[in-house]
């Protein structure tokens, strides 16, 4: 399992565009993604609990990935959120 | 065959299925249902119908506004697809024993709780999108009519009547006619009509049972034919024919001036409500745009335009017509144009009431947003900018002092835009024509808005259709105000055009000419028509 801390830079924080484009990158692998804000933990291939999870600007959440391909899963999912979040 | 009598707000031939449009409620009621798995199916294939709409809406929205507005109806798929959502559904279903709807519906509601109990306003807003899904599947599920955007082939729409709210959100490819129960010959939808080029009536008592079946409508003599056949279809086929044949023959015109026999010329432009309406302003070769009504960004929203999606839209529209004359006419929201999220008073006289350019003038940052995305714009092409409803110098004076605050806070932030950026007002008002002397000192050109011009020269309601017979559209009130308006105009050497629907009245367009009016702007259907007259006009005779 690989696990990897973000704070939130987006001013909206994960509204819905950028939850939908998260959620679509993280269904393409095979391996547990889940995000967990605080004490909640979804699994980050549904998209209205991603929503659900209210992550605002300057929230830290941890991405975790658990798999066969989660080498390449963790990578992506990792840049995706430096890049849009 | 049955024919039912109507009146004719534009001419031309359809021939196709009828489809009554009624707003009716999506009431869900929970029933028990035996075989759950059958009703997990039914869901299944709403869900696949809802994601279907959706993908429409998707496509035609990244054609119009672009992928980033666009985006949301992407995810709205995705949150049908959803697992929480779907197993919510199957384990109501399953567990219950009850109806698709009902399970929808709860779920739905379920699910918008959730966010609506979130402290950060974003999130608690996205309930709506929750509850919008939810909605749509069970539109699809109890066989409501669903959005009037999508239907599969081309249709007679018959309605009761449309609100502007309403049109803006239609295909316009599968229209082939308009058929309402009231509405008048100046009402949206017979503005919409004449910019789509297709026949409608109105004042058309029909009987709801006629969804589905063929009908026809004839706009010449305002006659609805309901399963038309025989002798009578083969009549209106004929006549259909010839309007194509006309057609074709206007279209020789293209690429030709807009001259007299004697050598006089006017410019012809083209009014248009929204940015998809370039193309048809293109192919009837207009030679400018001189009404872009502005109210299509906020008819066709649940809050207001960001400076960014209007940006985004004058934009394409000024880079679409390549360097010609865009007049975008600000803010026209109130009286028959209502939305809900201005939050307007309920008026007893709307029509003379807070609306326009003094809802403008009351709440400047409305005002100032649209014109920050105006300029931002302007760089893109040769924009103009139009204030309507303008009664008074000091309006005016007023206007011009935002449009300068808006200007200093531009270059204040490196924003580049045009400083040339022509300036003009509506004559719509009677105030406005008998003052024109004095406005034309303030501002760089005049657009004549004859229907409201008409309506509050003559005090006859446009909206009320037992007036059409107090109606003279050709009024000499109405025609000396433009008269007036013209000649001061031209002493203080600033152009003016008529954007009104007299404006495309061949009948006028002679005495037009002959004042001196500068440009005409038009339906893009009749801008062929009118160059048509223009060409066969000698006035030295």
């Amino acid at each position: 399992m690989k696990e990897f801390a973000y704070v939130i830079k987006d001013e909206l924080g994960i509204h819905a565009r950028p939850a939908g484009m998260f959620v679509k990158e993280a269904a393409r692998f095979q391996s547990n993604v889940t995000l967990t804000k605080g004490e909640k933990t979804v699994d980050a291939k549904r998209i209205i609990a991603v929503m659900s999870l209210g992550t605002k600007c300057g929230d830290e959440i941890t991405l975790r990935v658990d798999g066969d391909d989660e080498d390449t899963a963790f990578d992506t999912l990792k840049s995706f959120l430096e890049e849009n979040l | 065959m049955e024919v039912i009598n109507g009146k004719s707000v534009f001419g031309g031939i359809a021939i196709g299925k009828i489809k009554v449009y009624e707003k009716r409620d999506a009431t869900v009621k929970r029933s028990r249902v035996e075989d759950t798995q059958a009703e997990y199916a039914r869901f299944e294939t709403a869900k696949e119908e809802a994601k279907r709409q959706l993908q429409a809406l998707y496509d035609k929205a990244l054609k119009e506004v672009g992928e980033v507005n666009a985006q949301i109806f992407e995810v709205h798929q995705m949150m049908l697809d959803d697992l929480d959502f779907t197993e919510s559904v199957e384990n109501i279903i399953t567990d219950q024993g009850v109806n698709a709807e009902y399970a929808v519906a709860t779920t739905g509601d379920n699910m918008a709780t959730i966010f609506e109990a979130m402290d950060d306003e974003y999130f608690r807003g996205r309930a709506a999108d929750i509850k919008d899904i939810s909605e749509r599947v069970i539109r699809i599920l109890l066989g409501c009519e669903a959005d009037l955007a999508e239907s599969d082939e081309p249709v007679i729409l018959v309605a009761d009547d449309l609100a502007p709210s309403e049109t803006v959100q239609l295909d316009k490819s599968k229209i082939l006619a308009f058929v309402t129960r009231h509405g008048s010959t100046s009402s949206h939808t017979a503005i919409l009509a004449r910019t789509m080029n297709i026949p409608a009536l109105i004042g058309v008592d029909y009987d709801a049972a006629v969804d589905g079946v063929m009908g026809a409508v004839d706009g010449y003599t305002g006659q609805f034919y309901i399963e038309p056949e025989g002798d009578t279809l083969t009549a209106l086929k004929e006549k259909r024919e010839e309007d194509r044949r006309k057609a074709e023959l206007l279209r020789e015109l293209k690429g030709e001036d807009n001259v007299t026999v004697d050598g006089k010329r006017i410019d012809i432009f083209a009014n248009i409500g929204t940015v998809e309406d370039v193309s048809i302003v293109l192919d009837n070769d207009a030679g400018g745009i001189g009404l872009f009504r502005s109210e299509f960004l906020y008819l066709n929203a649940d809050d207001f335009p960001t400076e960014e999606e209007q940006f985004q839209a004058y934009k394409k529209v000024l880079e679409v017509m390549a360097g010609k004359k865009v007049v975008i006419r600000t803010l026209d929201i109130g009286a028959d144009k209502q939305v809900d999220y201005f939050n307007l008073d309920k008026e007893d006289n709307p029509a003379l009431g807070y609306r326009a350019i003094r809802i403008c003038l009351t709440d400047h940052e409305i005002f100032k947003t649209q014109l920050r995305a105006i300029y931002r714009a302007s760089r893109y092409g040769q924009a103009a900018i139009m204030f309507p409803m303008i009664t008074s110098v000091k309006e005016v004076r007023k206007i011009k002092e935002i449009v300068a605050e808006v200007q200093a806070e531009l270059r204040a932030s490196d924003v580049p835009f045009k400083e040339d950026v022509e300036l003009g007002i509506m004559i719509e008002t009677p105030a406005a024509a008998v003052i024109s002397d004095l406005l034309a000192k303030e501002v760089d050109f005049f657009s004549v808005g004859t229907n409201d011009l008409s309506q509050y020269t003559l005090a006859i309601d446009r909206q009320n259709d037992k007036l059409e017979p107090f109606f003279d559209r050709h009024h000499p009130a109405v025609l000396r105000l433009i008269e007036t308006a013209c000649e001061n105009a031209h002493k203080e050497g600033i152009w003016i055009g008529i954007c009104g629907e007299l404006g495309a009245d061949v009948a006028l367009t002679e005495q037009f000419l002959r004042m001196g009016i500068d440009e005409l702007s038009v339906s893009p259907s009749m801008v062929l028509k009118v160059r048509e007259k223009v060409r066969s006009l000698d006035l030295s005779k």
